[in-house]
């Protein structure tokens, strides 16, 4: 659905993107991931033409975007990190003005708008925009960027700033919408993109450094680590001291890899000893975990 | 077109429901009344004074006002609307921009001279409304009191006025598409002007100056022809579109 290819960016001597290179699948809900200041903003920024790419290639939906009024725009939703919409006027007077714009029928946008509404839970809401909570906010800026249907939707943190209860709503329309449509989301929030997400992309230092499907990265990276947690500290040293490469982690815990000391050998190890264990873990590897991996690497 | 219709309808509504619209109307309902009742009170204020003025070895005589004493005030007052006009409305695209209210409907497909379009539409319809409103005002009242054909030239000198307000409104709309805060909007346009004032000053391209088309009151008087304004109103008139004209590349290059 999107395909930037060798994006490259920089505002003054600052280079933000340095030859991103990135593909979202159709119907997928993509995780953009990054630190703040990574070049999430700029590079979705860039796909709506709101920022004059420096070198490489973008294309929506198989056509190419280009900087100022871009034509692929039509296939893309938006929704900005913090949007902002015209205070004076009411939710349903905003979505009719955007279907205006776009150029929508009068009766397909009324009822559009309509299901919308309904969608983010704000059909009963009469109060102008001016009065309207973050999270509300929020939501009608995803009912904006769906009314038009399109192909793509694009997300700048769209949780970011909001309570748990108004990040639960928005996590729950954009994994709703999933099969009307293709959702692009930026965040820091790990968490998030492992609740909703099928693909994701970490971007670090301007480029894509890890990027597919969830399942796929999280089994790939499925780490080699062990915990274990003996009773007491000598049992702890006892350990340390054998195997080298042992770490202590915690108290009584201590952490080490399949590639430095194999688990059975350390398990025959502790059953000859007879050392009383009290858990003996595979790590999962979390988001978090293959995050601070890459941004550390 | 739809686009456009689409976005005019928000700006009006825009206009319509911030208190804008009515603080302007406000102002100018009062100048058009103001005009001709300090018209009216200057024998009155006179007369107040004549005591003191007398005891300071001047004498007041009787003071005889009539249409004329009201449409200099008019001239005089004026510019005080203009300049709240343009204040006020200094922010018409600037809040756009920083708010990011503009990036949703231009990510939509909306082209940018559109925008450009209704904004400027909306001052001009304003400007004009007002003004003449305005000037309604301050005829009727000066009929109802006296003869307002003791002035000459009026229906000309508050044309040119007109027009010299307007490229003052398309002023701003140029700054506005090259700025992006307010403040500097306001600066442009009123440094511009200064620069045309000052030019009006200069003995031979005096009568070429925009500004010479504020200057009513030979016209008022009969002391002035029209034909000297002939070249003053092309060239605001040209500027008007000039102005226009070159914010439509500007804001299209835009970063918003």
């Amino acid at each position: 659905m999107l395909q930037i290819e060798k994006l490259e960016k920089s505002f003054g001597d600052k280079e933000v993107l340095k030859g991103l290179t990135m593909t979202v699948p159709e119907h997928s809900v993509f995780g953009f991931i990054g630190k703040n200041g990574a070049g999430k903003t700029t590079a979705m920024k860039t796909v709506l033409g709101l920022h004059k790419a420096d070198g490489g290639e973008i294309f929506v939906a198989g056509e190419k975007a280009v900087y100022g009024q871009t034509a692929t725009n039509r296939h893309i939703g938006y929704l900005p990190d913090v949007p902002e919409f015209y205070s004076f006027m009411t939710a349903p007077e905003y979505l009719s003005f955007c279907g205006e714009i776009t150029g929508m029928e009068r009766t397909e946008l009324k009822a559009r708008s309509g299901e919308l509404l309904e969608l983010v839970g704000l059909s009963s809401e009469k109060h102008r925009i001016k009065g309207f909570s973050r999270g509300m906010k929020q939501r009608l800026g995803i009912a904006q960027a769906l009314l038009s249907r399109p192909k793509l939707l694009i997300c700048d943190e769209p949780t970011s700033a909001l309570d748990p209860v108004g990040r639960k709503e928005i996590l729950d329309i954009l994994s709703a919408v999933r099969d009307e449509t293709t959702v692009l989301f930026s965040t820091h929030i790990l968490s998030d993109v492992e609740r909703i997400c099928t693909d994701i992309a970490f971007l670090n230092n301007g480029v894509a450094d890890l990027q597919g499907k969830l399942s796929e990265i999280k089994s790939k990276y499925r780490s080699e680590e062990y915990l274990l947690e003996t009773e007491n500290e000598g049992d702890l040293q006892i350990l340390l001291q054998s195997f080298s490469d042992m770490r202590k982690t915690g108290v009584n815990k201590l952490s080490f890899r399949e590639s430095e000391n194999t688990f059975f050998d350390v398990l025959s190890f502790v059953a000859q000893r007879k050392i009383p264990l009290l858990k003996a873990e595979r790590v999962e590897p979390t988001l978090e975990s293959l995050f601070m991996e890459v941004v550390e690497k | 077109m739809k686009s456009l219709l689409a976005f005019m309808k928000k700006d009006w509504k825009e206009q319509l429901r911030s208190a804008k619209f009515f603080v302007l109307l406000g102002v100018f309902v009062l100048l058009g009344i103001m005009n001709p009742a300090v018209a009216k009170l200057t024998p009155w204020l006179m007369d107040m004074l004549s005591e003191t003025l007398a005891e300071s070895g001047m004498t007041v005589t009787a003071v005889t006002v009539s249409a004329m004493d009201s449409w200099v005030q008019f001239f005089k007052n004026i510019p005080m609307g203009l300049m709240v006009l343009i204040i006020l409305e200094s922010s018409i695209f600037t809040k756009e921009y920083r708010s990011g209210t503009l990036v949703l409907a231009l990510t939509k497909g909306l082209e940018r001279w559109k925008v450009l379009a209704s904004k400027t539409l909306v001052l001009f319809v304003l400007w004009t409304l007002y003004y003449w409103l305005c000037f309604g005002i301050t005829y009727g009242i000066n009929g109802y009191f006296w003869d307002n054909s003791v002035a000459c030239n009026l229906g000309f000198s508050v044309m040119c006025w007109w027009l010299a307000g307007l490229l003052t409104v398309m002023l701003m709309v140029f700054f506005s598409a090259v700025a992006k805060s307010n403040i500097v909007v306001l600066a442009g346009t009123g440094g511009a002007f200064l620069v045309i004032y000052l030019l009006s000053l200069l003995p031979k391209v005096g009568k070429y100056s925009p500004a010479e088309l504020m200057n009513s009151t030979p016209l008022l008087v009969g002391a002035a022809d029209t034909g000297a304004y002939t070249a003053a109103i092309i060239i605001s008139l040209a500027l008007c579109v000039l102005c226009f004209a070159l914010s439509i590349p500007i804001l299209n290059k835009k970063q918003i």
